[in-house]
């Protein structure tokens, strides 16, 4: 093998007295991408199994690309139906030159809406992945660790999660914040009490409202302002939910995602897909999903049965909650973040449920926030600790009862 | 000034920073950070607190039943922070109504009861004043470190002068709104703290155990 020996060739100069001595990390980083790593644990307690961290991570990040290149053609879709009904040409900025190269801006073509979509999302997601790379990268080094894939799980599912119209200046602070104080000051991939991803969306939605939310920025149209379907919730109930052209939106449409909101989670399909993925390969804990799933119907069923003059949102069936907003997405690829979750079986229900009830509970009872389900999973990954204690306590308390005589 | 008095006074503001090391008074450091003007008052007031609060209770120290200690101190320390509220509404009051009830919070400030118990107590009046100012010292560059960057990335001001030129105004400064907020001054305590430790490598702490090494062996390819 050609590539084996260049690799074993510069080995020497990476290794402990070598000339680059310094960047190990980055030799083991690019060597284990080929080749599954050479050392081997030979203490007793071991499990054999031929996924480790790098094959999940990547397991996760392909799982994420339907909802990727779903998210591209939506975008596209939303800007040039925007256009068209405003008349406009061309998105007149430096967009509008690689846009115009390959395409034109017919809302009809798929090829040029996944095109105008790409045009704007590339740059986002090279942004985040060459920042945020390097945070990793300089960590790792510095204190001698590996480089791991986590990173590129991090980096795509923010990408995903950004409103399309983001600056990429916000896109580049965002994943410092994330990935620095989301999860290195705390020891890095597997320390990380919360999900670096959402750390670093929350962290753009505190610190530039304007640009995360409002009307304004999910269509990557100058001057267009249209509200997501989760805003018309909260300001005027479900009758009366539009798409981006004012017709109307119907479950189907919010199920495939024709409507507007972050880049990748408005189709709950392409979702669906990667959650099939995930929990073939039994990446993703099907407890902690059906968990979420389950809070949700529960508590929105609750507040349907409530009902209220004065709130429209408590009248949204559980059905419509799992299709809007970035319910699915939270619930596939975030809340399953095997680090920031709970550990115990139980653990993971109890984890899973809350952050179902909390999303649906922010949703409708707090008019400040449409969406919630960014807060319900990083309250509840705060919480996982506290739930996995209480599950171990309890189970040790179970076992000594048992024990009594 | 000997070594000894010199050091009571200077120790505090690195080497023994009451809110870096001892992980005092927080609570005030996020919320009065949010403009240097305020800061600055409620660094000055504090420091007068503490500073006065440990000379009057060194003086009385002799005479204070040890059972009702904190009652007499509690005494001491709430007459001067009153002093200091009344002072600042006479002559402050715009500054005053936005320190609100944290000028009368000074009453609880760990820092201010700390000292109080820990030097004050056991120490001659001279030398306990000092170790007061030294430890309002460390407080204020704790605090004005955090609101000078709170309030230029926040609200892109000093003092309240605009020295970014905000987007709203026709500027290019885009603010930075969890500045305002008051979960940035943890971070930014945090990352104070991480530079403090990276120079002053001996007051990082212990840690609470050790991961084991994994243990691994070079497998043929």
């Amino acid at each position: 093998m050609g590539l084996r020996r260049i690799l074993d060739d510069i080995a020497p100069h990476f290794e402990k007295g070598g000339r680059y001595e310094k960047w190990y990390s980055l030799y083991e980083a690019v060597d284990t991408i080929f080749y599954s790593p050479s050392k081997v644990t030979v203490s007793p307690a071991h499990v054999r199994d031929g996924v480790d961290l790098k094959r999940i991570m990547i397991t996760v990040w392909l799982a994420a690309f339907p909802a990727m290149f779903y998210g591209m053609y939506n975008v596209g879709y939303q800007a040039t139906t925007a256009m068209a009904g405003m008349g406009i040409e061309t998105t007149g900025d430096w967009h509008a030159f690689w846009i115009e190269l390959f395409s034109s801006y017919n809302p009809n073509s798929i090829w040029d809406n996944f095109w105008y979509g790409a045009v704007h999302y590339i740059p986002i997601y090279a942004t985040i992945f060459i920042v945020g790379g390097f945070w990793e990268v300089l960590f790792a080094t510095v204190r001698k660790h590996e480089i791991n894939e986590g990173f590129f799980v991090t980096s795509i599912l923010f990408s995903l999660i950004v409103p399309p119209d983001l600056p990429l200046w916000q896109a580049a602070l965002g994943i410092t914040f994330g990935v620095v104080v989301g999860k290195e000051v705390f020891g890095g991939t597997g320390k990380n009490f919360l999900n670096p991803a959402l750390t670093a969306r929350a962290f753009l939605f505190f610190a530039y409202a304007p640009q995360m939310s409002g009307d304004a920025v999910w269509t990557a149209v100058d001057g267009f302002s249209g509200a997501t379907s989760l805003s018309q919730i909260a300001a005027d109930g479900m009758p009366v939910l539009t798409g981006s052209m004012g017709q109307e939106l119907t479950w189907m449409d919010a199920f495939i995602g024709r409507e507007q909101g972050s880049i990748g989670e408005t189709s709950a399909l392409a979702i669906m897909i990667g959650a099939v993925i995930l929990l073939v390969t039994r990446i993703a804990s099907w407890r902690i999903m059906s968990g979420v799933f389950l809070g949700m119907m529960a508590f929105s069923l609750l507040l349907n049965a409530i009902g209220s003059d004065t709130n429209p949102g408590f009248a949204t069936p559980w059905y419509w909650h799992f299709v809007l907003g970035g319910f699915a997405f939270g619930m596939v690829f975030m809340a399953t973040d095997p680090v920031s979750a709970a550990m115990t079986n139980t653990g993971k229900w109890v984890y899973g449920a809350l952050i179902g009830v909390l999303a649906v509970m922010i949703r409708v009872l707090n008019p400040a926030y449409p969406e919630g389900v960014m807060l319900a999973i990083l309250f509840a990954n705060l919480s996982a600790p506290l739930i996995d204690y209480v599950v171990v306590r309890a189970n040790i308390k179970r076992r000594l009862a048992r024990n009594v005589i | 000034m000997s070594i000894d008095t010199k050091s009571i006074l200077v120790k505090p503001i690195f080497a023994n920073n009451p809110i870096a090391l001892q992980i005092l008074g927080v609570c005030s450091a996020l919320a009065v950070t949010t403009g240097l003007q305020v800061t600055v008052v409620m660094c000055i007031a504090l420091t007068v607190v503490t500073a006065f609060s440990n000379l009057f209770i060194s003086m009385v120290r002799k005479f204070i039943p040890n059972s009702i200690r904190i009652i007499a101190q509690m005494t001491i320390i709430a007459s001067l922070v009153i002093a200091v509220d009344q002072t600042l509404q006479a002559f402050a009051y715009e500054i005053s109504k936005q320190l609100s009830v944290f000028v009368g919070l000074i009453i609880t400030n760990c820092i201010v009861m700390g000292r109080a118990e820990a030097f004050a107590m056991k120490n001659p009046p001279g030398l306990s004043f000092l170790d007061g100012i030294g430890n309002g010292l460390g407080y204020s560059v704790v605090l004005l470190s955090v609101a000078t960057i709170r309030e230029l990335f926040g609200s892109g001001s000093l003092f309240g002068v605009q020295v970014l030129p905000l987007v709203s105004n026709g500027g290019w400064y885009q603010p930075n709104g969890l500045m305002l907020l008051a979960p940035s001054a943890f971070f930014i305590i945090g990352f104070l703290i991480w530079g403090l430790r990276a120079v002053r490598v001996e007051q990082e702490e212990k840690d609470e155990f050790k991961i084991a090494p994994h243990t691994v062996q070079e497998a043929a390819h």
